[in-house]
């Protein structure tokens, strides 16, 4: 079986995996990191989304050798020294959240989106959430969560 | 998935090679559409031969009056690039609203081309603009490359290297997305050109094509109104769960208005 290696939540790991193995079975399976979660079969509803290379991409659409040398982040790897990133605990403190099947996919594209618009507002929020599906929230408090991390990591910039 | 041997060449003579020597082979490129397909195990390539890792497929550039755009290049870079919302800002528009961020990062527009979806939106704008597209063999002029539903002028083991999209006076894109895929249920591309307006329908029909007599409208006047009473014929238009012909035929002419009224 081919090896493939690349750099997970700032660690190098390698592991032996099939050509057809995807991103998100090497993450949950070789690595045991199930955080990433897989929510359909179609590459519609974004649980599984993570970084590559500081992207926000689709794992369950990606096969492990196309990230072979990447630098991947997955929900896992936002926490730092015991204390959750903003956009987590904004998660927590507007109730961004229900049964939290979709909650990493969710904090990793809001985490994206954060990176590559500063300045949300509640439509952008929206359609830049075009590629996550909740089944629970209504999107609502998602859609605050993000807003106030936005408007937090901001002031933590300036 | 079906099991297939992955291939990461690094030069386009490397996967050639490699496609001649590996009977069932398939290019994959950002992955979008290949990806998904073999998960459904609807098709069973002996081998994937990854084109992402090859130089110089991926890029931007201004020349001669044209943006030229590598076939690897994603859907987020020419959404973002500050040449192409320069100079035909509906592409950068059309680019920003496929899909969702995440297939943006990864999907590319050689990609998009070659696979040639009858709801995709690149498609409009190659057609639209007067595209080149560049190949590993040759150049195709866009009116010669998309032949049918998923079916293109190019030969086996051809790659698009990329795609030379003249500056038009003026374009727009209008796309009434499917509310659950985002697809194109219909787009509509307008661009005013040299060489006189053309306008590509993409979502509409089994593939991307022309609607000549709205381009002849516009041609005398472009504006709104020239297009707003052309009726469009249903009889080769796609009916199926998200619509029917008669109401695809009807959102043509409602997103060509909307287009030459945006044309920027
Ligand atoms: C959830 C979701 C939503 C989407 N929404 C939209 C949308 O709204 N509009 C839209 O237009 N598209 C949409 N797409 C499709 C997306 O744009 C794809 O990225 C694109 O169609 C294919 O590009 P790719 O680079 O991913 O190609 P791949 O999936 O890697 O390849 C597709 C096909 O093209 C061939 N190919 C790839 N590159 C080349 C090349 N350079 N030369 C020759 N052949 C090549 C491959 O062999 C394969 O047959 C969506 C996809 C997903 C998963
Ligand atoms: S599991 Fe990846 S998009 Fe649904
Ligand atoms: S919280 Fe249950 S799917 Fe989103």
């Amino acid at each position: 079986m081919p090896g493939v290696s690349m750099t997970v939540n700032g660690k190098a790991v390698s592991g032996e995996v099939e050509a057809r193995t995807l991103l998100v079975h090497f993450l949950r399976e070789n690595l045991r990191l199930t955080g990433t979660h897989v929510g359909c079969d179609t590459s519609q509803c974004g649980a599984c989304v993570v970084h590559v290379n500081g992207k926000a991409v689709k794992s369950c659409t990606m096969l492990a050798l196309q990230a072979d040398g990447a630098q991947v982040t997955t929900i896992e790897g936002l926490a730092k020294n015991g204390e959750l990133h903003p956009v987590q605990a904004a998660f927590k403190e507007h109730h961004g959240l229900q049964c939290g099947f979709c909650t990493p996919g969710m904090i990793m594209t809001a985490v994206d989106m954060i990176r590559r618009l500063p300045d949300l507002d509640e439509t952008t929020i929206r359609q830049q959430l075009e590629g996550n599906l909740c089944r629970c929230t209504g999107y609502q408090n998602i859609v605050k969560a993000i807003h106030a991390a936005s408007l937090e990591m901001k002031g933590a910039r300036a | 998935m079906y099991q297939f041997n992955y291939l990461r060449p690094k030069s386009l003579d490397e996967a050639k090679k490699l496609y001649e020597n590996n009977g069932d082979a398939k290019f994959l490129a950002g992955g979008q559409t290949l990806i998904p397909t073999l998960k459904q195990r609807l098709a069973q390539p002996t081998a994937l031969i990854d084109i992402g890792g090859i130089a110089g497929l991926a890029g931007i550039k201004v020349a001669g009056g044209a943006i030229v755009i590598g076939a690897g290049t994603r859907h987020n870079d020419v959404a973002i690039s500050a040449d192409v919302k320069k100079s035909i800002p509906a592409l950068a528009h059309l680019a920003s609203h496929i899909g969702d961020p995440a297939v943006r990062h990864m999907g590319t527009l050689g990609g998009s081309i070659a696979n040639n979806d009858p709801a995709a939106d690149y498609p409009s704008a190659v057609l639209a603009l007067g595209a080149d597209i560049k190949t590993t063999s040759r150049t195709i002029k866009a009116d010669d490359f998309f032949t049918g539903m998923f079916e293109t002028a190019l030969d086996e083991g051809e790659i698009v290297t990329e795609v030379s999209f003249p500056i038009p006076e003026k374009a727009a894109y209008m796309k009434f997305p499917n509310p659950a895929s985002r697809y194109a249920m219909v787009g509509v591309f307008v661009a005013k050109t040299k060489g006189g307006v053309r306008v590509a329908v993409t979502g509409a029909a089994s593939c991307v094509y022309r609607e000549s007599a709205m381009e002849a409208a516009l041609a005398k006047a472009f504006t709104p109104d020239a297009v707003a009473n052309i009726k469009v014929s249903p009889g080769n238009l796609n009916s199926d769960l998200h619509g029917s012909a008669e109401y695809r035929a009807h959102l043509v002419t409602v997103m060509a208005k909307r287009a030459v009224a945006a044309a920027t």
